[in-house]
């Protein structure tokens, strides 16, 4: 028995091996492992050459002086006989070639006097009579000694003629000091862009991955229920409300549009409404309360705060033409910072685009809350057969509306044009399924409405986390065109989905003890998290923040290489065109950023930490 | 009045952690919760506040029942009811006053704190809570660089932010030395003694129960073996709370 164990266990052992084996195999086959075609002559050249080439980048380049000096020479000697020894300029450079003439294939001496001190540079055979000349053969690189002598032993070419023909040493000298080259300058610029990308990536990132790793934290979502009145309210709240508050918000923009050009009213309003909100949220939000305030006293406090936020709104688009205008005037009249006014005139622009995609979220998620909490009331007021006909019919209208936005979505994608299929029938399914769900819970129970957001939300952080960065920057190039804009987007949405992963590990692994004992002070959920989550989470959440920077700047050097901006770009473009020193100088940029930044964050990782 | 009535409760895994609980507390009363580890102790005070549901019974404070509390109704119930525990449960990473004034959170509007603000009010009041149990000094420092005992001193000024009529106490003193012990329970027994707080507190040590207790419920497996006052707790009776085995001990 033991026996037999022990063969089988090495029968298995063996079995394994022979796997292995087989994989690796197969695996040079197809990565074309081949050690011979290094090992070429061909191959090992270039290779030489790469290298050379790469351990020279194109950073720095000299002002050149040339020092070129002729010297008359024959190839075949003339039959009257060794020609003279012309009139030398002593005074300056010159060369000898002894002796004058020589047959093709002869080795003769060339001698140069009063150069400058340690130049080099070519000494060539200018075949022709013409001294200036600018065909030349062979090419022998001299150094001059301290004392601007050199001297040079090299084979006569054959091109035998019965003119006087040339040698001609040219000698290059670096003048001035060292200066910049084109290639390390537009390096510069690239990697500052680089930079820059992997900072707005980073930034955009984390600032909606901080709210996302809430929502995908099962300790803090685990609690959250509803009953169903509450949960089918607050589904058909955020889309009426999404809305609403779009229309809303872009009639606030029409009224505003006149006024927002002229820089007077603009500065009025900018300095002025914010005083008036104050004043109402201080009015509509008293900081302490003891006793539960009248209904009327409410409602005129939700009035006042409806009000304020339209004003906030009217606000931000004021906001938004002051700082156009600021911008504009900046941009002409700032000179080298100009750039400065630039940012204004485009952060104006982004405030512009976003302020009715924010207003349709407040309005979509006020009215949400809103109605889940009359749901909520509701549900404990009424009574178990009353409730339930309502639970139905709710719970119906959420389902198809969910079904609905579902189906318009996919009637936007693929343009089906056939609204039985994209509308009628999802909503109908969608309104049975709710019917379903109304009909199996009882009319008080409390439904886990909060791991239902926290499975969907990781899912889909989980899908889109195993889309490299790179191919959502093919993606965002389609989509925006080529440019750092779509390197910001596609590292941006990156940056978003792996943190929000990694921040609501943290999230989850925070101490229950604080959390607990806040939420027994009567605290709501919004308190619990800003008392005793955030205060765990900060040290966890920077040096994830800055871990991604790094990763983030790693990748804004690469994303170049699809369209996506930065360095890459220019890299790519010079490896295709074979000017590897170029190459070379952003090759070498590359590593000093990276390590740098690698440097800094672990810096401040310690620091805060 | 504090009135507990048939209280069960049995956590998911099936575990039947308290079973038919049924006492009452009068107001302003001392009462010490004693029983073995695993005996439900915690489970019956967290149910008291509701941070755990109880499977079935019903538990009447002032007349009106906890157990079937709206959420909004919760909010004002909890305010009123300090909790302190037996880790201190601090958010160790803010300051002492912070966590002082988070005892307020029941009471001011949730959107301010948003902003990290509390009213004046608030400041000058968490400042007198510190004082009163002498770690006024320490108002700015952050929490973990506090002892043990300081800690729970914040923990009862933060219970005392929330002008309790009750405070629930879990094992306070458990992860202390005797001396801090005995500083702490003093806290207690003043706060009860002269702000007429009731205090329902879990205890380990009968000589800590003889010495602040006016009232002592036992615990064992989650039912309720013995209510009365301290002295007759006698052997027979210490023996049916702790087992056949158990030794008294100080
Ligand atoms: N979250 C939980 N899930 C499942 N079972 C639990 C949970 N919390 C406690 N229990 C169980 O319930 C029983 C009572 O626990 P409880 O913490 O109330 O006891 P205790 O008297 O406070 O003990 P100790 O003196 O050790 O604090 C124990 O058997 C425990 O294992
Ligand atoms: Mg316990």
């Amino acid at each position: 028995m033991e026996k037999k164990k022990s063969i089988w266990k090495s029968l298995q052992l063996g079995l394994g091996v022979l796997v292995i084996m087989v994989v690796y195999a197969y695996g040079f086959e197809i990565t074309n492992v081949n050690l011979e075609e290094l090992q070429s002559e061909r191959r090992q050249n270039s290779l030489v050459r790469v290298m050379r080439a790469l351990a020279q980048p194109e950073i720095f380049e000299y002002e050149q002086a040339e020092q070129v000096v002729n010297f008359p020479f024959y190839v075949t000697c003339p039959p009257e006989g060794t020609p003279i020894e012309p009139e030398l300029d002593t005074s300056n450079a010159y060369i000898t070639v002894s002796p004058t003439c020589a047959e093709p294939g002869e080795i003769v001496t060339v001698e140069g006097f009063n150069f400058a001190a340690n130049v080099s540079g070519p000494v060539r055979f200018v075949p022709g009579s013409d001294p200036t000349n600018l065909v030349s053969i062979g090419r022998d690189t001299v150094t001059t000694d301290g004392s601007g002598y050199f001297s040079l032993q090299f084979e006569v070419p054959k091109r035998p003629s019965e003119e006087v023909q040339y040698v001609r040493a040219t000698l290059r000298e670096n003048v001035g000091l060292p200066r910049f080259t084109r290639t390390a300058h537009e390096t510069w610029d690239k990697i500052i862009e680089t930079v820059f990308l992997a900072l707005l990536a980073t930034t955009v990132g984390t600032l909606l991955a901080i709210p996302l790793s809430f929502i995908a934290a099962r300790n803090l979502m685990k609690p959250v229920r509803s009953p169903l009145t509450s949960v089918s309210l607050s589904t058909l709240g955020l889309p009426v409300g999404m809305m609403t508050g779009f229309y809303v918000v872009d009639w606030i923009s029409k009224i505003a549009a006149p006024l927002t050009g002229n820089l007077i009213t603009n500065i009025a309003v900018v300095s002025l409404v914010p005083v008036g909100i104050w004043f109402a949220t201080r009015w509509a939000m008293p900081p302490e309360e003891l006793t539960v305030p009248p209904l009327g006293l409410r409602m005129a406090r939700m009035l006042v705060l409806s009000l304020a936020t339209i004003a906030s709104f009217f606000w931000l688009f004021h906001l938004s033409g002051l700082t156009s205008i600021l911008g504009r005037l900046a941009d002409q009249s700032l000179g080298s910072i100009g750039f400065m006014g630039n940012f204004l005139y485009q952060l104006s622009d982004i405030l512009k685009l976003l302020v009715p995609s924010l207003g349709a979220l407040a309005a979509g998620f006020t009215l949400s809350s809103f109605l889940g909490r009359l749901g909520q009331r509701i549900s404990e007021k009424l009574t178990g057969a009353t409730l339930k006909v309502l639970n139905l019919v709710l719970a119906a209208a959420a389902g198809a509306t969910i079904f609905l936005l579902f189906g318009a979505l996919i009637e936007w994608l693929y343009q089906i044009g056939r609204p039985e299929y994209t509308y009628y029938i999802p909503g109908g399914i969608g309104a049975g399924l709710g019917l379903l769900l109304a009909m199996l819970t009882k009319a008080k129970d409390t439904l886990p409405v909060g791991m239902v957001i926290y499975t969907v939300t990781r899912t889909l952080l989980n899908g889109l986390r195993s889309i490299e960065a790179l191919v959502m920057a093919i993606v965002f190039v389609i989509a925006v065109g080529i440019g750092p804009f779509a390197g910001v987007l596609a590292l941006g949405l990156h940056t978003i989905v792996s943190l929000a992963k990694l921040y609501s590990e943290q999230v989850e692994s925070i101490a229950a003890g604080p959390l607990e004992a806040i939420e027994a002070t009567g605290a709501n959920r919004l308190q619990t998290i800003i008392y005793a989550v955030i205060p765990q989470i900060v040290p966890p959440y920077i040096s994830y923040t800055m871990y991604r920077w790094d990763i983030n700047v790693r990748m804004s050097t690469i994303i170049g290489f699809v369209g996506g901006g930065g360095i890459g770009f220019l890299l790519q473009q010079n490896i295709n065109l074979l000017n590897y020193r170029a190459a070379a100088a952003q090759m070498l940029a590359i590593a000093v950023v990276v390590s740098l930044m690698d440097y800094i964050s672990s810096e401040m990782r310690e620091r805060v930490v | 009045m504090l009135q507990i009535k048939n209280l069960t409760k049995i956590y998911d895994g099936g575990v039947q952690a308290l079973h038919n609980v049924t006492f009452d507390v009068p107001k302003g009363q001392f009462l010490a919760v004693i029983g073995l580890s695993g005996s439900g102790k915690s489970t019956l005070l967290r149910c008291i506040n509701r941070l755990i549901e109880p499977t079935d019974g019903k538990i009447f404070w002032n007349g009106e029942d906890i157990t079937a509390a709206t959420p909004d109704e919760m909010r004002r119930i909890r305010r009123k009811i300090g909790m302190v525990f037996q880790h201190f449960n601090l958010v160790h990473r803010s300051p002492v006053l912070t966590n002082v004034l988070a005892g307020r959170l029941g009471y001011v509007n949730p959107a301010w704190s948003l902003l990290n603000r509390f009213p004046g009010n608030d400041v000058k009041k968490a400042m007198k809570q510190l004082e009163r149990v002498g770690i006024a000094d320490k108002a700015n420092h952050r929490a973990d660089e506090l002892s043990g005992g300081q800690q729970q001193r914040v923990g009862i000024a933060r219970a005392l932010m929330q002008d309790p009529e009750i405070i629930l106490a879990d094992e306070p003193v458990a992860s202390l030395d005797p001396v801090l012990a005995h500083s702490i329970m003093k806290h207690l027994e003043e706060i009860n003694k002269n702000d007429g707080v009731t205090v329902l507190c879990s205890l380990h040590f009968l000589d800590l129960v003889h010495r602040y207790a006016d009232r002592v419920v036992a615990l064992n497996e989650g039912e309720l073996v013995f209510e009365g006052l301290p002295q007759d707790i006698d052997d027979k009776k210490f023996k049916e709370i702790y087992g056949r085995d158990a030794e008294r001990v100080g």
